[in-house]
């Protein structure tokens, strides 16, 4: 285990707050993975095995449960996290036109992160806005009839 | 026209407070359920012929009736309302979620009740950051009246709520990998027998409904059961349905409407018709699993009986259309990947088969096909049929894949011939 | 869920069976002998329907005529189930299936490990998929460093979730997991390192294809078809578990489970599997050695049988030291030719008392000791001062499986039957107990203990006997320690009494009769109340119990009579005397003996010390039988003739005799019929295996497969003539591939294969029925069973507490899987993890002496010292401290005994 503890007191805190909520420790792994992201905005191999060490699980147990999930970062993320609906209304409305302008605007890919750690960018299934398609998710704030000009505009906001 | 789920729900995107919610004569009906007996509420519920909101329509009173009652019952018991709604194509939760929280927590007190389960759920979808607020807040507003904890609105029964916000995954939607979800697991599905009613969420007797299923609840208690039944227009089952059209519709949307209008009507009268320049060629009339209807198929009543004969299925009843303009087989191709990619893991054609179907397709869009994949995609969506994998993951995957190969095989091979989609 | 005896009529494509009602489907149709396909079902971690291998189509009935496909393994077999394998559509999926499984696999055969007996490739064949229509690319993994026994590549993996299901839920390990979703899915650790798990190499056999596969053979790979194997007893500990063992090119290159329905399943642990290395050390003595000066001189066998004649045989007072690690002919053929009165069992007093106390015990005492198998049907167990993981790993296992008995028992409330393992488990929810354990520390099985408590061993036997007498009131009370020791155990009291079978596990591991007394006590106070109890002890080696029922006089008696003087020659067969007693005390002997003759398998200090020493046969070059832990008698055969002077010790012994009083004994069954004569106890000796005149026809049972290859190329740099191959006068099996082709005796069986089926999944075919017995009763006779009318009786010396003493320490063996075995620590992959010694006592200790974790210190004991870094084990009782067993510089110590330990 590392030396200096990755996971910070205050996430601790709100882990073992749920404890009581279940029948064991474990249960509240996802959730625990969800607190440490908030924090961390990651979740490092250290922090897998501090989270096993509070779980009483094991760092396997807890790792196979993280990279189930989509949005569990394994690996260090931008400052802010581009999520563009790639599911099937947005892809009728043209989502396409929409990453090919934020690929060509931050010169990145779906799963790379700009050099600056200043952005993200990922696809994500769909929002459950497919009336206000296309759309996509900065961080926790949603952005619907998305064009490209309105793009550049919005991607401004996050610094 | 009655519009009970929807009428309280603001046009100005706000939530509803639950002083506001109690102005419109919310929670009303929990009192009048706390002084029925649970066995009273789920034969209301019964009698009503509500079908689950959530894809399958299953009755959901007989779902409950199967939770062990009595003294000698398992405790706690658990129920969870599913707000996974990762179904693409799909937004009507979201409504109801950001829109009137408490209608979904006063329908899941109830249902509790009904079943006397001890601890409740909303699981909700990762995305969903606005829902989580508001449904958070809502259940805080809950328990400050009263109506949540410890001998709930001066009765003798407790009940408590937490919400869980998911880490994405569109399997989490299928209730049994729901609830390995909730128990801090892989969301790989359960075997069923046993199903959740009888040992569920920490083996458990556990109830998963839909939100907009949990969402009737509270209105059929309090207006009754004939009025219920009244508002829809199907023999198939009672209550309104919350109905959303999205592709190059004028007016795509969401809207309470009596179960079984049909497909025409939801396109040509609330969506508007199709977007100037646009033609309709065809749609999805449940979300991104069903199979796809055609123009003859317009006017096919929107409710679970009639989308099957038609060869399809209602599911979540959120239509997704098809234009001219936009090439079936790059449809496909994007559902299927999602498909592919959601897959579990868990059983060898849903893991397997959906990532050769999405790559098939891939190369077909492109204009790398051949015709032999065609057989491929045809022998994948038998072998892919309901029965043969663990859950209903890949057989929905299917549906959308075996009748654009049966509607738009011209199309398909016209990729093929031609080595480039005719639509770029 | 015990299947009653109510038979079901189904149909398989027409044809009218009768199965037992309710068995999994899957499970009937593979023993109707139906060729289906299947992997992600197991015959011991049963179905979760995750591989859809398994599609049959399940008809309404006769007018149905769609039917619709279900999986086999998720289906009972009820009575007027109709079924159809040989549908075109059950064909069809079952082909896409495989195809689909394909997808990705390297399709790697010809490097591959597992190529020739891979499940992959015998279900492909079946299902009738062979033209590969995919033309993408495959996906690709990395492959991780799992330890010296395992290798990985996960290329090849088709996600069958068999390995994590065994060594999570089935082998409770921790650190391996499946990781991601999709096709992405990966087995493996979370970081690289070494599997901890002390039965990971069942991956190798549980992985359908190559993702896991043996290292060690990897070392000197052969393919399955080229290895000449037998069927053999492990030698690693008491339990005896069935191996089969395989060589080529004179060395043995690996070892797999042989099934034993009555023994150890379909599994064995990594001691077992991998600790055979020392049968092809370079230590091996392969040829006669002569002492010369201060060096062993080779000698050729004829002048060695004429030298030792002379040297050794010429003496009158010629005495003899068996050894629990031969066979029981080798020890048998030693004491006839000493003779009874000059005749010793190879272990010091206190051990070789403890040893015949069990077997007193389980033929004296009314409750039955459970085969290995069994264990796993008890419904609550209470484990008493044995390190069950380290002594007797797999009766760790088996407890393991136990644990989850009564827990279950609400699965088949809600009529889930115990093959439907996913549904199951979630019902479970992890539930596991009860299982009760009562040791002097902290031990791997704690992680599914309902309560552990620790003390001295004095203090265990004192709670053992409290436990006892909770039961039967009728006994003397004892009181125990604290208010917790009291709490635990009216708990286990109470927890035994409630289960339907209850077990007690205990064993000679801590050197104290108390302990195994205590344990008999509460054996026989849960069978008083009506319960079918159980009792199980583990002894330390693979044949203690055989040689302890021989022996009537044990090494601290040589001792005493060397020291009388008057020896003129001593004879020791398989025993390293510095292994069991200390240094000066075996020099002292050996120097009180006269000449010495060592029979060995590998040079160690004793046979540095001999006149002469002879090449003996480990299990592999030797057939014996062996009397496990349970008292079952069981046969091990030789393996392959060595090109050296290398032979079994009874068959040295039995040369000596001849020439001595001219009585010999023709080949291995007289060697036995001369024994059970003499010994009527072990009378049933004689039918542990068929005898060496047993055909098939007129066959013998081949060693080799009919595809043995390089028969006439291997040996062509020496003479281009084959040789004429050899002759096994000693057992129904042929050193060759000639022979008989079917299903062996189950003694018998050198390796599993039925046409089709190249895997040890061919399993299937050898049993009655799936996990029951193999064809003809499984291997083993019993020797060992109660009696009627309890001639042992309660036992009533309870031991005083224990008390400490200002300044010195009760020190106590700790076991380890690895390095605690005289033999199997002699093999490089083993020896890669075994862990430094250490002396470990609790913080509390530690402070007081002003040590901290790590400080070296000296224990001094009896004249003796020894140097090792501190540990600390907070669970260990305060004045005791905890030594490794067995290592390098601390063999011989005698256990348990005061010491004084000073910082360096
Ligand atoms: C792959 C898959 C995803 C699903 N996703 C959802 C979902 O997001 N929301 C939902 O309510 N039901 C979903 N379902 C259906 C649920 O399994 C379940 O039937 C439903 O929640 C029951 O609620 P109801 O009876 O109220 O319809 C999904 C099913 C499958 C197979
Ligand atoms: S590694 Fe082997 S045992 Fe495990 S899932 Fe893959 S193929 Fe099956
Ligand atoms: S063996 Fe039946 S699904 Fe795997």
């Amino acid at each position: 285990m590392a030396e200096t503890k990755v996971i910070p007191d205050q996430a601790i805190k709100e882990i073992t707050e749920l404890f009581h909520h279940v029948p064991k420790k474990s249960a509240t792994c996802i959730e625990a993975l969800k607190i440490v992201q908030n924090h961390n905005r990651w979740v490092s191999d250290d922090a897998v095995k501090e989270l096993a060490t509070l779980l009483e699980m094991s760092p396997d147990e807890i790792d196979g449960v993280a990279t189930f999930y989509n949005i569990i970062f394994r690996q260090p993320v931008g400052r802010h996290v581009i999520h563009l609906c790639n599911s099937v209304s947005c892809y009728i409305l043209g989502y396409e036109k929409i990453e090919d302008h934020i690929k060509n605007k931050l010169k990145i890919g779906f799963g790379e992160t700009t050099p600056d750690k200043r952005f993200t960018f990922l696809p994500i299934p769909c929002l459950g806005t497919c009336d206000h398609a296309p759309a996509m998710i900065i961080d926790e704030d949603l952005y619907r009839d998305l064009t490209p000009q309105k793009i550049d505009d919005i991607l401004e906001r996050y610094q | 026209m009655e519009r009970p789920l929807t009428e309280h729900i603001k046009n100005d995107g706000s939530v509803l407070s639950l002083k506001e919610y109690e102005a419109a004569g919310g929670y009303q009906a929990l009192r009048k359920a706390l002084k029925m007996t649970p066995q009273e509420v789920m034969q209301m519920v019964k009698d009503s012929n509500l079908r689950g909101r959530g894809g399958a329509g299953f009755p959901t009173g007989m779902k409950w009736s199967f939770v062990p009652m009595g003294d000698h019952a398992p405790h706690p018991k658990y129920i969870v309302a599913n707000g996974d709604e990762m179904e693409p194509g799909t937004f009507k939760d979201r409504v109801l979620l950001e829109g009137n929280p408490h209608q979904l927590i006063e329908g899941m007190i109830i249902s509790a009740y009904a079943i006397q389960a001890d601890i409740s759920y909303i699981f909700l979808r990762w995305a969903y950051h606005e829902a989580a607020k508001r449904v958070k807040n809502a259940i805080q507003e809950a328990y400050g009246a009263g109506y949540l904890g410890k001998k709930i609105a001066g009765s003798d029964y407790s009940v408590e709520m937490h919400l869980h916000t998911s880490v994405g995954r569109y399997m989490c939607g299928e209730e049994t990998a729901l609830l390995n979800a909730l128990e801090g697991k892989r969301a790989n599905p359960r075997s069923k027998p046993p199903f959740p009613q009888v040992s569920g969420l920490f083996g458990k007797p556990t109830i998963v409904n839909n939100v907009e299923t949990f969402s009737n609840i509270a209105h059929i208690i309090d207006k009754g059961v004939e009025w219920y039944k009244a508002l829809s227009k199907s023999p198939d089952g009672g209550g309104t349905k919350l109905y959303g059209v999205s592709g190059h519709v004028k007016k795509p949307a969401i809207w309470e409407l009596p179960l079984g209008v049909s497909l025409r009507e939801l396109i040509e009268e609330h969506a508007g018709g199709m977007m100037d320049g646009y033609k309709f060629r065809a749609a999805l009339p449940g979300g991104a699993s069903t199979d796809f209807l055609t123009e003859e198929h317009l006017d096919v009543a929107m409710d679970f009986t009639n989308t099957m004969k038609a060869g399809s299925r209602m599911g979540t009843g959120t239509v997704i259309v098809l234009d001219d303009k936009t090439c079936p087989v790059g449809m496909v191709f994007n559902l299927e990947k999602f498909f592919a990619q959601e897959s579990c893991g868990w059983c060898t054609p849903c893991r397997e088969g959906l990532p050769w179907t999405a790559k098939i397709l891939d190369a077909i869009e492109h204009g790398r096909g051949m015709m032999n994949q065609l057989d491929i995609l045809s022998f994948e969506t038998v072998y892919m049929a309901p029965g043969n994998t663990f859950c209903a993951l890949a057989p929905g995957a299917m549906e959308p894949l075996q009748s654009a190969l049966k509607y738009f095989r011209e199309d398909f091979e016209r990729h093929i011939k031609e080595h480039k989609c005719p639509w770029d | 869920m015990p299947l009653g005896l109510i038979m079901a009529k189904i149909f398989v494509d027409n044809i009218e069976y009768e199965v037992p009602d309710g068995k999994n489907l899957l499970e009937v149709c593979l023993s109707l002998g139906f060729n289906l396909t299947y992997f992600c079902w197991h015959p011991a971690m049963h179905s979760v329907g995750a591989c859809r291998q398994c599609g049959v189509v399940n008809f309404k009935d006769e007018n149905d005529k769609r039917g619709r496909l279900v999986m086999a393994c998720m289906q009972a077999a009820t009575n007027g189930i109709r079924i159809s394998i040989e549908d075109p559509r059950a064909h069809a999926f079952r082909a896409g299936n495989i195809e689909a499984l394909m997808l990705n696999h390297p399709h790697d055969c010809p490097v591959c490990d597992e190529g020739g007996e891979c499940h992959l490739q015998d279900m492909t064949l079946m299902s009738g998929h062979n033209y590969r229509r995919n033309t993408f690319k495959k996906r690709t993994h990395y492959n991780q460093y799992l330890g010296p026994f395992i290798n990985h590549e996960m290329n090849r993996c088709i996600q069958c979730y068999r390995c994590v299901r065994f060594y999570n839920d089935y082998a409770g390990g921790k650190d391996f997991a499946v990781f991601a979703a999709h096709d992405d899915v990966y087995f493996g650790r979370q970081e690289e390192g070494a599997l901890e798990n002390e039965f990971s190499g069942n991956l190798v056999e549980v992985c359908p294809t190559g993702v896991f596969t043996d290292k060690v053979l990897r070392k000197h790979y052969t393919r399955k078809w080229d290895l000449t194997s037998a069927p053999s007893v492990c030698h690693q500990c008491s339990l005896g578990c069935n191996i089969l063992a395989s060589e080529r090119y004179g060395g043995i290159r690996r070892i797999l489970t042989r099934y034993n329905g009555d023994v150890n399943g379909y599994f064995i642990c990594d001691r077992g599997r991998f600790g055979y290395e020392y049968a092809n050390s370079d230590k091996r003595i392969k040829q006669a050695l002569k002492k010369s000066g201060n060096t062993l001189q080779h000698l050729s066998k004829d002048s060695a049988l004429q030298e030792i004649k002379d040297f050794i045989f010429s003496g009158k007072n010629i005495i003899g030291i068996g050894s629990p690690r031969a066979s029981l002919e080798s020890n048998f053929m030693l004491k006839e030719l000493v003779g009874e009165n000059n005749f010793y069992g190879g272990i010091p007093k206190q051990e070789s008392a403890l040893i015949s106390q069990a077997i007193s015990i389980l033929h004296q005492g009314k409750v039955k000791t459970p085969s290995l198998k069994e264990v796993e049907s008890y419904d609550a167990v209470l484990i008493l001062g044995e390190d069950i993981t380290n002594t007797a790993p797999m009766l760790a296992l088996a407890v393991r499986q136990a644990a989850k008995n009564k827990p279950r028992e609400k699965a088949y409330a809600l009529k889930i039957p115990h093959w439907d393992d996913a549904a199951v488990r979630e019902i479970v929810q992890g539930e596991i107990g009860p299982v009760y354990l009562l040791t002097t520390h902290h031990t791997k099985l704690d992680e599914i203990s309902t309560k552990s408590q620790y003390t001295t061993p004095d203090d265990i036997a004192r709670a053992g006997f409290s436990i006892a007498q909770q039961i039967n009131h009728s006994l003397p009370t004892v009181d125990t320690a604290d208010d917790a020791m009291q709490a635990f155990v009216a708990a286990v009291a109470r927890d035994l009494l409630n289960a339907k079978r209850p077990l007690v596990i205990s064993g000679t591991s801590l050197f104290s009769s108390s302990v195994i007394q205590a344990a008999a006590n509460i054996a026989y106070a849960l069978k008083d109340s009506g319960k079918d109890a159980g009792l199980v002890y583990a002894v330390p080696e693979v044949n203690s119990t055989g040689m302890s029922m021989m022996a009537s006089k044990d090494l601290d008696d040589a001792i005493a009579r060397a020291n009388e003087g008057g020896i003129d020659a001593l004879i020791i067969t398989e025993n390293d005397l510095y292994y069991r007693i200390e240094k000066n005390k075996a020099d002292d002997f050996l120097k009180n003996c006269g000449h010495v003759l060592v029979l060995e398998n590998l040079q160690n200090e004793t046979t540095a010390k001999a006149d002469y020493v002879l090449p003996a046969g480990t299990f592999a070059e030797s057939t014996g039988t062996v009397v496990n832990n349970e008292g079952r008698a069981q046969r091990f055969y030789q393996v392959y003739k060595p090109s050296n002077d290398i032979c079994s010790s009874w068959e040295w012994l039995n040369e000596f005799r001849n020439s001595v009083s001219d009585t010999y004994a023709e080949n291995f069954d007289a060697v036995v019929d001369e024994m059970v004569k003499r010994y009527p106890d072990l009378q049933k000796v004689k039918f542990a295996a068929p005898d060496a005149n047993f055909r098939k026809g007129t066959q013998k049972i081949p060693r080799e497969t009919a595809r043995y290859s390089g028969r006439t190329a291997m040996l062509a740099n020496i003479n281009v003539s084959e040789p004429k191959p050899p002759v096994d006068k000693d057992s129904p099996l042929s050193f060759t591939m000639e022979g008989y082709q079917g299903i062996p005796p189950s003694a018998d069986i050198p390796f599993f294969w039925s046409p089709g089926w190249n895997s040890v999944q061919s399993i299937n075919r050898y049993q009655t029925e799936v996990g029951g017995s193999l064809h003809g009763g499984n291997p083993g006779v019993r020797l060992l069973e109660p009696s009627e009318e309890n001639k042992s009786g309660y036992f009533d010396k309870i031991p005083e507490r224990f008390t400490k003493k200002e300044g010195e320490w009760w020190i106590i063996p700790f076991y380890h899987i690895y390095g605690s075995d005289e033999l199997s620590v002699k093999g490089p992959a083993l020896a890669e993890r075994i862990p430094s010694a250490y002396i470990s006592m609790n913080e509390k200790d530690l402070n007081k002496n002003n040590l901290r974790e790590g400080d070296k210190v000296t224990i001094s004991f009896s004249g003796d010292k020894i140097n090792v870094p501190v540990k600390e084990e907070n669970t260990l009782p305060d004045g005791v401290a905890g030594l490794p067993k067995g290592f390098e510089g601390l063999t011989g110590v005698q256990f348990p005994f005061w010491g004084k330990i000073t910082k360096v």
